[in-house]
């Protein structure tokens, strides 16, 4: 795309939103998660908190959990044992996918998923309706609020030359930008984020990466990420996942310092 | 490329509603105005397999609002048309009175046969035309609506809730057949003298259901189109496309696929009460999975997710039927195989998919 509009690239929501009621200061709060599949545990007595207004990343090789954690934490995958709260007060485990999104909680893909036969500003649309039940959505009309909003987001993301073409016939790097739109007209207050960069070139990338940052302090964000470098820039806390279970955790420079983890991961 | 899909879409819908309109001026003008001798007359045969192509496009509709735009594959929606159907038929067999063959002042032929001495409760009110009315509705939308929550609840869905409807109706099938069900076993409900005062057998009567049915398919396009083209019709397409996506954007999907598949139902209920009048007849053979299967290849021959197409497609495959079981009678599902085999491979679009490519290569 390499579009100049990514380079100004900031969510609009300038304040602070803390919704979810939380006196530790956390936001999401893991504890002893186990979900096994056929005997595998994907995921081992995970532990894990983030706090809010935090920028998180999660690493690991392959099969160590990571997406399985995000399926647990949006209410796809029940898991075996465990507690999952978000907040003080929301037992995750206790509610369906659209109750969780309701909450607050998006999600983005590791495959770039948008509707492909509807148009970008229709995606749009789908992910920014203010009442998502049956009977509003039928007889209520887009108001010019929320084509303002669409339009904002339209722009911030770079496709509003795109706003009519079905979502399907994007570039993967712009699929990935209409989901990150999609994400922002949902205005959650957790961003779950499975692998933004996969796929992108460098500028969109470098984008990428100042759009996260921007958002650090506003919202909770979690990234799973492969792409090392793509951590490094953007990463305070990194959290590394092994085996279902977290290995290390801490600033970048010490997680590459501890043994361990180089011997599962970065030292490959 | 967006707009000429829309565009083309919105033709077929006129080209649907132009037929319709069409019909409801030439059809009771050429039956009740012009003389049998002339050439333009339109038999009473005629008008009433014209009626029942209209009926079959109604439920086509139904079903390609619940498969074409939300990916649900219903293979049993034979059930709820067939109970739509045998719920005005209870009213029918009601409005005999003692002109049966038996003369019973209150019980229809069959159970005297029987040697039953009562009405059984399930029966009270279908005397009335307003109960019985009630009944196509909510007896369909009702069982949908069971059936449905118990299945979205579990997440069933693809060929799994396929294969399951087609053992609700063949289920169905079986229990109608039973004499001591009540419903007149496997020679099901027939008979039929009149509807609301009017004799079933005289043209008038005839062209007046033609009309009616008609208007009902009309009425069906306009709800189904003002759905799909409402921001609730975004939804229904999302579901189908991507599911968990639309889970996670906060759309309980339960829900809806509930309230469109109840809605589907009531409407294929609608246009079974609408048919059995016409035919004269109504008996367990509807609920056949077979005829669910037919249903299927209607709408995905007239092209899925188009309304128009699935109404036309029900049309159309029903008029080569005629024709071939008149003609050939035994070609007629090889070339109903035939006809499904090539629609899936070549034309996934059905007829309203060739419509659409003539005109984007014109567009260029």
């Amino acid at each position: 795309m390499g579009d100049s509009t990514h380079t100004r690239l900031s969510p609009s929501w300038d304040d602070p939103k803390i919704v979810v009621e939380s006196t530790h200061g956390w936001v999401l709060y893991l504890n002893e998660v186990t979900v096994s599949f056929d005997g595998f545990r994907a995921l081992n007595e995970l532990s894990l908190t983030i706090d809010a207004g935090e920028l998180r990343c999660i690493i690991g090789p392959n099969g160590a959990g990571k997406t399985t954690m995000m399926d647990v934490i949006t209410g796809k995958t029940r898991p075996d044992s465990g507690t999952v709260f978000y907040g003080d007060n929301i037992d995750l485990l206790k509610h369906s996918e659209a109750e969780i999104a309701s909450f607050g909680i998006g999600r983005k893909f590791q495959k770039p998923t948008v509707f492909i036969n509807q148009t970008v500003a229709e995606n749009l649309e789908l992910a920014g309706a203010k009442n998502k039940r049956v009977w509003p959505m039928l007889i209520k009309h887009r108001d010019s609020e929320e084509l303002d909003r669409i339009d904002d987001t339209l722009r911030t993301i770079g496709l509003s030359q795109q706003a009519n073409r079905l979502a399907g016939v994007l570039s993967h790097g712009q699929k990935q930008w209409l989901e990150i739109g999609m994400l922002l007209m949902q205005d959650p207050q957790l961003l779950l984020v499975d692998e933004p960069v996969a796929g992108m070139t460098h500028q969109e990338i470098e984008a990428t990466t100042e759009f996260l940052a921007n958002l650090a302090g506003k919202r909770t964000v979690v990234v799973v990420e492969h792409d090392m470098e793509f951590v490094r820039s953007i990463a305070n806390k990194v959290t590394v996942l092994h085996e279902g279970m977290v290995l290390a955790e801490g600033r970048m420079e010490e997680v590459q310092e501890n043994s361990k983890v180089i011997e599962v991961y970065l030292g490959e | 490329m967006v707009a000429s899909i829309f565009s083309n879409h919105e033709r077929g819908g006129k080209i649907l509603l132009g037929v319709i309109a069409l019909g409801l001026v030439v059809v009771p003008f050429c039956n009740l105005v012009v003389s049998p001798e002339s050439t333009f007359h339109i038999s009473t045969f005629t008008v009433t397999l014209l009626g029942k192509y209209l009926c079959y496009a109604l439920l086509a509709l139904a079903l390609d609002l619940v498969w074409g735009y939300v990916g649900i594959l219903s293979l049993g929606h034979g059930a709820f048309f067939a109970l739509g159907g045998y719920a005005m038929g209870m009213y029918l067999m009601r409005q005999i009175g003692s002109r049966g063959v038996y003369g019973d002042p209150v019980l229809p032929d069959f159970m005297v046969f029987l040697n039953w001495d009562q009405l059984p409760w399930y029966w009270y009110g279908f005397d009335h035309f307003w109960f019985a009315a009630l009944m196509v509705l909510l007896v369909p939308g009702f069982l949908a609506f069971v059936f449905g929550w118990l299945a979205f609840r579990s997440r069933v869905s693809g060929v799994y809730f396929a294969i399951i409807t087609q053992a609700l109706t063949y289920a169905l099938m079986l229990a109608f057949f039973r004499n001591e069900m009540g419903f007149g076993g496997n020679n099901g409900l027939t008979d039929f003298k009149d509807l609301l005062g009017a004799n079933l057998q005289s043209d008038a009567t005839r062209v007046t259901l033609f009309s009616v049915s008609a208007l009902a398919l009309a009425a069906g396009y306009f709800l189904c189109r003002y759905i799909v083209t409402s921001r609730l019709g975004l939804v229904l397409v999302a579901i189908r496309d991507a599911e968990d996506r639309t889970r996670f954007l906060g759309y309980r999907v339960n829900y809806y696929k509930l309230w469109i598949f109840t809605l589907s139902a009531i409407m294929a209920g609608v246009a079974g009460a609408l048919y059995v009048p016409q035919v004269g007849i109504i008996n367990p053979n509807e609920f056949q999975p077979l005829n669910s299967i037919e249903l299927v290849v209607w709408v995905a021959v007239g092209g899925r997710g188009t309304l128009y197409g699935a109404a036309l497609g029900a049309g159309i495959v029903n008029y080569a039927k005629s024709t071939f079981t008149t003609l050939l009678p035994e070609v007629w599902l090889f070339v109903l195989g035939g006809l499904f085999v090539l629609v899936t491979v070549a034309l996934p679009k059905g007829l309203a998919g060739i419509a659409g490519r003539i005109k984007s290569f014109q567009h260029g």
